[in-house]
């Protein structure tokens, strides 16, 4: 069954009367992962299985003159050796099976260089053998022979018209007229509103800066992690760590040419994925090779290879001017975006345009965006894709029209919110948004009062994000006795399944211990898309609820057969079939599983779904830093961050999303960034200089959930993984501003640059 | 050799015995924080490992002749747990707690510190303020050596073929002296310091420096004993005017890189700060130490 919901499910259920939702119970999948027994990607071991490497290019920019793989394939041990001439050489095609839409062919260069490597980590080789050692020896063996290039890891330094070319066959898309010669420039996008020039015309206060952000990686602490098995009869497994089994078993159909029904892939426990595991790098690798040899091939990256061959997202430029008139009534904005994009066009610059102003209701704006390649590893969604980059412009110009102004940084943001019934500025118009009652709750916590020493200052910043919904499948089935099984197709990143479990309970009527959910694999549940764009609880969520309401209906069916009653004679009340009748006695959940086979088999149901109306989601952080003048060291003092989340499922799941969230704008902001030398190589690629933070970097994050129901989904949910990353950044460098009296534009902010800005006074 | 020999010998003589014999590729390992990774991660080719840790002498802490002999093998988390130690020395143990983290403590060793000859070594800086030194072992018996002559540049020792560290020595501590280490990273923990400074000084009766030396880690190719910086304490009270002059003769002395970690200007700076609120703090702890 599919469903399109394009208006509001059942209201909401009433609050009073919700019994597991907004509850906090353990988490069913706690204690495998404290106990060590979770399997992680890299946990499988299969009898016979290889291991697998990848050759990696050690320059940013080759072209691949030949690769000569006969010694490695002499060597005792190694079962086989794959190149791009084991993968079809696919025709340009964009496909939607990730967070945003990838271009086939891109994905399978990606995947192994072809004719050019195009930055330093771009695999060019790959070796199944017997050992880990064999297989780095076989990578040894194996001479590429390359034609280095120039290369370009900048990105304004990339949209020169003199940088070296990447890619001959790109020419910019979305401009008035079709470009004469290939550019690095991939994609040129506008929004526009009202009437730009006399918007500032109109303005009294102007502000305007240039802002830059470095690349930075998810830094999700498990590597990327696979086994694959290729058997004889053309039917391949796969069982790897990802954000989607469906968009594994998508995307090693296309990149090797085989049908959906020949790849059965298994979600392993996931370490982390924050967007970044929403694409492919080891797993059609994987399959190639066992293909070849006829065994499972394991591949586990290091974290050398996780840093420069998975997708960071954007090191970028943001431009902002802002217009407003003397009482704080923003007029006028023009904003610029350019964004890296790695060796392949898919920057998130779209949704950073999209993203930049929609706190803002302002009737004069133009935002342009630009998608850039550069040779470094192509970037991957990372939580809120380009929406903290734009934010980090945006926001900090808004700090400094509220200093110009003379206002309160929250007072400005109110006047110019964005409420129900206003046109967001990307096109469709607010409804049920809970945007001016974040701002409330951080004016009267008590933290927007608390007095500040010397050398600390306070930031405030907000932040957007759509949410989505979108395909789901998830199946409800009741067991003999009375207990359930809540099936779902998407990996539990951020503690769904116990928000899945919940929700069944809730309608079952059941106490959650009794519903165990699970995460099954692509052959045993229908189609879901994958984890990300802060989908599943709002829809699978419904899903699971319609699923459960489904099993609820047909229980009243069985239970109104066994009392010898009409149907509408009989109520589900607290997990009990009660018939209106006082005389007929109650039959519970437990009862009815029993009686089953009397009224008519197994009770079970399976709901697919297309989830539409999922809500915005708003967040308004205040940070209290103190800088250390003389090393220009920052400390996060105090951190608050309040957010709409519709409704909290489970509370402390909500707010851990918010704390991380938050932890890693703090490490975006102060100390992350790739940093490459001058052959195009990154220099920092391990997490002693790459620096997310640590746990004593951070205060305790207090994370402030506003419920503003969402009336599309049963419970009121709307997505929350994504927004707390968003306000951050500039939420550090306003408090940054405010400790030491001076802008800083640069990330990240770290000690040595705060020293400079403060010495050059 | 493609794989992993590994011995634990318990007499300083075998260990010496079988470092001599294992040739370029045969390593002592007492904590195993540095060399373990590094062998992991293929910066080191794979060899003979030499264990230390159940030679009695390289393990522990001794109060002797009035000073402190430490086993070369002894972790951080036995320096921390040492009382009379953590009063005489205590910029040494806090310098030495600073590697890593908890885990990392139970097992990352001074001597280990002082091997790896990395010039961000933390714990080196205030063993060289400290005046401390090492008895060496080798081939050709013992002998002794100060701590500030073991590294001779990023990565490389002055240890002859066969020859390891067994003990460092701390010397007796008069009354009224107290040491401090400062580092900064632009984390909290888990970092390599950017710039790291050690201060040991001694009062008379009257709170006037008698005696004092200054370290600096991460500054040059190895770590510095600025004899100026240590100079320009003595016979003040460390007011401001000699933190100023010890501020600019650390900053004099530096002769640092500019790489992903720090520029050269920021760690010069930053040189001078450290100095300046690392002997702050040493005078502070000596005016306790009646
Ligand atoms: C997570 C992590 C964090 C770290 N943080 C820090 C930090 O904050 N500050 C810091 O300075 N370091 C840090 N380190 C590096 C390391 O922990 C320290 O250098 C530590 O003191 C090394 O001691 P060890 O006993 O483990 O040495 P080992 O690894 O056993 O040895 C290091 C080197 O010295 C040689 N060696 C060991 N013992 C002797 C001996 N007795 N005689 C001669 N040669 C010897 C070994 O052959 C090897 O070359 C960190 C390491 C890790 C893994």
């Amino acid at each position: 069954m599919s469903d399109v919901l394009e208006r509001p499910a059942a209201a909401p259920l009433d609050d009073g009367q919700l019994k597991v939702v907004g509850t906090r119970p353990v988490r069913p999948d706690g204690a495998e992962k404290v106990t060590g027994k979770a399997m992680y990607g890299a946990d499988l071991a299969l009898p016979g299985q290889l291991v697998g490497k990848i050759k990696r290019s050690p320059h940013p920019h080759a072209r691949i003159v030949s690769i000569d793989t006969r010694r490695a394939r002499a060597l005792p041990g190694v079962k086989a050796v794959v190149t791009a001439a084991d993968f079809p050489d696919l025709a340009s095609e964009e496909y939607e099976a990730g967070e945003s839409a990838s271009n086939l062919r891109d994905l399978s260069l990606n995947v192994m260089a072809r004719d050019k490597a195009l930055y330093d980590g771009h695999a060019v080789a790959a070796v199944a053998a017997t050992s880990s050692a064999i297989a780095d020896e076989a990578l040894e063996l194996i001479t590429v022979e390359y034609e280095v290039l120039p290369h370009v890891t900048d990105v304004e330094a990339s949209m020169a018209s003199d940088a070296p070319v990447l890619h001959a066959h790109l020419f910019t898309q979305g401009l008035a007229e079709k470009p004469s010669a290939p550019s690095n420039i991939a994609k040129r996008n506008e929004i526009k509103r009202g009437d730009l020039e006399a918007g500032f015309a109109e303005a009294d206060v102007v502000v305007e800066g240039r802002y830059t952000t470095a690349a930075v990686h998810q830094g999700y602490i498990e590597p990327h992690a696979c086994v694959a098995s290729f058997g004889a009869d053309g039917q391949c497994q796969v069982w790897s760590s990802s954000q989607g089994q469906f968009m594994i078993r998508t995307y090693c159909a296309k990149i090797l040419a085989l049908e959906s029904s020949d790849i059965r892939v298994t979600p392993a426990e996931i370490g982390g994925g924050f967007g970044g595991k929403t694409t492919v790098y080891l797993e059609p690798v994987a399959l190639a090779l066992s293909r070849q040899c006829g065994h499972p091939v394991k591949m586990v990256m290091t974290r050398d290879e996780v840093f420069r061959a998975t997708g960071p997202t954007s090191g970028a430029v943001v431009e902002v001017k802002l217009g407003a008139k003397s009482d704080g009534t923003l007029i006028a904005a023009d904003v610029v975006l350019k964004y890296q994009a790695g060796a392949f066009p898919g920057s998130p610059v779209g949704a950073g345009s999209m993203t930049a102003l929609a706190c803002y209701d302002i009737p004069n704006f133009s935002i342009v965006g630009y998608d850039v390649v550069t040779n470094t590893p192509k970037v991957a969604a990372y939580r809120a894709p380009g929406a903290p980059i734009s934010a980090f412009g945006v926001e900090s110009a808004v700090d400094d029209m509220a200093l110009k102004l003379g206002m309160d940084p929250i007072a400005l943001r109110e006047k110019n919110a964005v409420r129900d019934g206003v046109k967001a500025s990307y096109g469709p118009t607010y409804r049920n948004i809970g945007y001016v009652e974040t701002l409330e709750a951080i004016k009267t916590h008590p933290h927007y009062a608390a007095p500040l020493g010397p050398n600390q200052g306070r930031g405030v910043a907000v932040g957007f994000w759509f949410n989505v919904g979108g395909e789901s499948t998830a199946a409800v089935n009741l067991n003999e006795d009375g207990t359930a099984v809540v099936i779902s197709g998407n990996p539990d990143i951020g503690g769904s399944r116990a928000s899945m479990a919940m929700m069944a309970a809730e309608v079952l009527g059941l106490p959650v211990e009794k519903v165990r959910p699970i995460v099954a694999d692509t052959a045993s549940i229908g189609f879901s898309m994958l984890t990300g764009g802060s989908r599943t609880t709002f829809a699978t969520g419904m899903a699971v609820t319609q699923a459960a309401q489904k099993v609820v209906e047909d229980l009243k069916r069985r239970a109104a057969m066994l009392m010898d009653v009409a149907v509408d004679e009989v109520e589900f009340v607290n997990g009990a079939a009660v018939c209106r009748d006082p005389a007929k006695a109650s039959l519970t959940v437990a009862e009815l599983a029993a009686k089953a086979a009397q009224t008519g088999g197994p009770i079970g149901a399976q709901v697919s779904l297309n989830a539409q109306g999922a809500g915005p989601g708003f967040g308004v952080h205040v940070c209290d830093v103190e800088v250390d003048p003389e090393t220009g060291h920052v400390t996060v003092l105090r951190y608050t961050a309040a957010q709409d989340v519709g409704k909290a499922i489970h509370p402390s799941y909500v707010e851990g999303q918010v704390q991380g969230g938050v932890a890693q704008g703090v490490g975006w902001a102060l100390n992350e960034e790739y940093i490459f030398d001058r052959s195009g190589r990154m220099e920092n690629p391990g997490f002693l200089d790459y620096r997310v933070p640590v746990a004593s970097d951070l205060p305790m994050i207090d994370a402030v959930l506003v419920e503003v129901a969402n009336p599309r989904h049963p419970f009121g949910a709307k997505g929350v993984g994504e927004v707390p990353i968003v306000p951050p950044l500039a939420a550090v460098a306003n408090a940054v501003r405010g400790a030491i009296g001076r802008r800083l534009t640069d990330l990240p902010l770290s000690p040595p640059k705060i020293r400079a800005a403060i010495d050059a006074g | 050799m493609s794989h992993v020999e590994f011995i634990a010998p318990t007499k300083p003589e075998q260990a010496a015995a079988a470092l001599l014999a294992g040739g370029a590729h045969a390593r002592p390992l007492s904590g195993g924080t540095d060399l373990l990774v590094q062998l992991r991660s293929g910066r080191l080719p794979p060899g003979l490992i030499v264990d230390l840790k159940r030679i009695p002498e390289a393990i522990g802490i001794r109060q002797e002749g009035g000073g402190f002999v430490i086993g070369a093998a002894t972790p951080g988390a036995a320096l921390s747990e040492h009382r009379a130690l953590g009063l005489a020395w205590p910029g040494v143990v806090e310098a030495a707690n600073l590697i890593g983290s908890t885990q990392v403590q139970g097992r990352a060793s001074m001597a280990g510190n002082l091997c790896n000859a990395s010039p961000a070594a933390d714990s080196v800086p205030a063993l060289v303020a400290a005046r401390a030194t090492c008895v060496i072992v080798g081939p050709g018996g013992r002998r002794t050596a100060p701590v500030g002559s073991i590294a001779i540049g990023p990565g490389r020792t002055s240890l002859a073929p066969g020859e390891f560290v067994l003990e460092i020595h701390l010397p007796p501590r008069p009354a009224r002296s107290g040491d401090a280490y400062l580092r900064l990273i632009p984390r909290t923990e888990m970092d390599i310091a950017v710039v790291g400074a050690g201060v040991n000084l001694t009062l008379d009766g009257d709170g006037v420096v008698t005696e004092a030396h200054v370290a600096l880690g991460a500054v040059a190719p190895t770590v510095l004993l600025v004899a100026d910086a240590g100079a320009a304490l003595i016979g003040t009270k460390a007011d401001e005017a000699a933190l100023a002059a010890l501020d600019a003769a650390a900053r004099a002395a530096c002769n640092p890189i500019s790489d992903k970690r720090g520029t050269i200007e920021y760690r010069t700076k930053i040189a001078g700060v450290l100095a300046r609120r690392a002997a702050t703090i040493a005078y502070g702890r000596a005016e306790k130490r009646a």
